[in-house]
């Protein structure tokens, strides 16, 4: 029972760390500053003065959506190319064959994604309040962490949810930058959702990043923490769910390409 | 001249073809113009202008435009390294800078994709009728604009050729560019001092050329004449970057390995 569970723990540590060493390719940190750090800022600077044009929101707004999002790249794409990635080494048959359990294997390397997405959001955040002079009151700072991290985990249950139709389809790439576009669209990222049409706005409520967003513009114009436990834990609760029901699929996929011999075909 | 003429049309329309079935591509230059219009829609308060909105169609198709340049250019020596063929071409009697223009110009031509959704798009879906003031000036004006894309793809496809992470150069030019250009936001609204950068950016002229077309408020003729000027310099810099790099990566025999 013991040896069970260590085994688990050294799959879900160990695996997901060394998973999460091959995937970015951490050869150097340039590439990291490449594909994650500057293209947030750029994004948010080009927000930002996007929002200038329109006259909707002050940069404050536009700052917060797009740092809250950045969290969703390294959790959609991250989470994907865990499957992809297997495909394309040739080793997702050989992963799929392995005694290890599911849940440590997948659960594993979702953590460091998470923790990623949670360094890549600070960094947007800090960056582009530098950039576009916004001041972040420090007391808010804590509390903002917190809803960074609660956010990027959201976005990795949403990445495990695109992980598993990584299983079916090979366009991985394709399906996550449709997820990104989407959350850039309907997540009160960019748009209020009071701009929305009613049905969209309903729909963002069961997206990621929806109510960490708001969380977060509202602890920058002051709030406590306490005040925003209510979107913090929607966005808990759907994270939760995206979570849930990627594992689950992940495993029903996995069944079904084991049955119809379909795991490289996909 | 006519064996370069040659290889530049017939390798551009085999890449074209070639890449018009590759469905992350297809993905890019058809909805990034319907993401970013649709959000144009909505942040522009639902279309109480429709210049406005025919501008931010023609802005959000040039953005799907330059994103599969940038995406795919950069990265175009990556994809040859990785199925073996990087030497091959190098060694061959065509010179390399044949073989890879033909491929940045195939991709930015994908952009008339981007150009028709973005259109009809906005014309289908949120009603706003598309009326091109002057259609002889905005056809001729895709041309140059299709062209700068292509060869600043070919400057920056040159110059990250001895990068093995020459695909991420693609997202760091991706917002800059669409800020810088004018494509969905004025460039009146930008610093000051980011005026005299945007004029070395094609883009901005490709947009330009096309809106004053489009909405007939100034001769798009300047701004043609602008993207085929620049076109010609990033071809002559693309061109002498290729040939640096790839004497060097040759001298030291990492061409393969870099």
């Amino acid at each position: 029972m013991i040896r069970a569970v260590e085994r688990r723990l050294r799959v879900f540590a160990f695996g997901g760390l060394l998973s999460y060493r091959a995937l970015f390719g951490w050869v150097n940190p340039y590439v990291f500053i490449g594909v994650m750090v500057i293209p947030d800022l750029t994004q948010i600077v080009f927000f930002a003065y996007l929002g200038r044009a329109t006259g909707i929101g002050d940069d404050t707004f536009f700052l917060v959506g797009n740092a809250l999002v950045a969290a969703a790249i390294p959790g959609l794409f991250g989470m994907a190319d865990t499957i992809s990635d297997e495909r394309r080494t040739h080793t997702l048959s050989l992963l799929v064959v392995s005694p290890a359990s599911r849940l440590s294997l997948f659960l594993g390397r979702a953590l460091p994604i998470a923790l990623n997405g949670v360094a890549v959001s600070v960094i947007a955040f800090a960056g582009g309040s530098l950039i576009l002079g916004v001041k972040i009151p420090l007391t808010a700072i804590p509390a903002l962490v917190v809803v960074i991290a609660v956010t990027a985990f959201a976005c990795t249950g949403l990445g495990l949810v695109n992980a598993s139709i990584g299983l079916r389809q090979r366009e991985s790439a394709t399906i996550s930058n449709l997820i990104f576009y989407f959350l850039l669209l309907a997540a009160g990222v960019n748009v209020p959702l009071a701009l929305l049409p009613d049905w969209l706005a309903t729909i963002a409520q069961g997206l990621p990043v929806t109510h960490g967003a708001e969380a977060a513009r509202e602890l920058v114009a002051g709030a406590r923490l306490a005040d925003v436990a209510g979107l913090l834990g929607a966005e808990l609760l759907i994270g939760a769910a995206y979570a849930l029901v990627g594992l689950a699929a992940i495993r029903a996929f996995e069944l079904q390409a084991r049955r119809g011999a379909s795991l490289e075909l996909a | 001249m006519r064996r370069a003429l040659r290889a530049v049309v017939l390798g551009g329309a085999l890449h074209f073809k070639q890449e018009s079935r590759n469905p992350f591509f297809l993905w890019i230059v058809i909805c990034t113009p319907l993401v970013y219009a649709t959000m144009a829609y909505f942040l522009f308060r639902g279309g109480q202008d429709d210049a406005t909105l025919v501008t931010a169609s023609l802005g959000s198709a040039l953005m799907g435009i330059w994103s599969l340049t940038t995406t795919a250019a950069a990265s175009t020596l990556g994809r040859q390294r990785r199925v073996g063929i990087l030497e091959l071409l190098v060694a061959a009697p065509t010179p390399f800078w044949l073989t890879i223009v033909p491929i940045t110009l195939a991709l930015a031509a994908l952009g008339v994709y981007s150009l028709a959704t973005g259109l009809i798009y906005v014309t289908v879906l949120f009603g706003v009728p598309v009326t091109i003031a002057n259609p002889f000036a905005f056809c001729v004006s895709v041309l140059p604009m299709i062209l700068s894309m292509g060869m600043l793809g070919f400057l920056f496809c040159a110059a990250f050729v001895r990068f093995r992470s020459s695909w991420m150069v693609g997202n760091l030019f991706e917002f800059p560019v669409w800020t810088l250009s004018g494509m969905l936001i004025p460039i009146a609204v930008l610093p000051v001092w980011v005026e005299p950068i945007s004029w070395f950016v094609a883009p901005t002229w490709g947009m330009s050329a096309l809106r004053e077309a489009a909405l007939g408020n100034a001769s798009p003729w300047d701004d043609i004449g602008m993207c085929i000027a620049l076109s010609v310099v990033y071809a002559a810099a693309g061109g002498a970057l290729l040939r640096v790099f790839l004497r060097s990566a040759l001298r030291r025999g990492t061409l393969a390995l870099s």
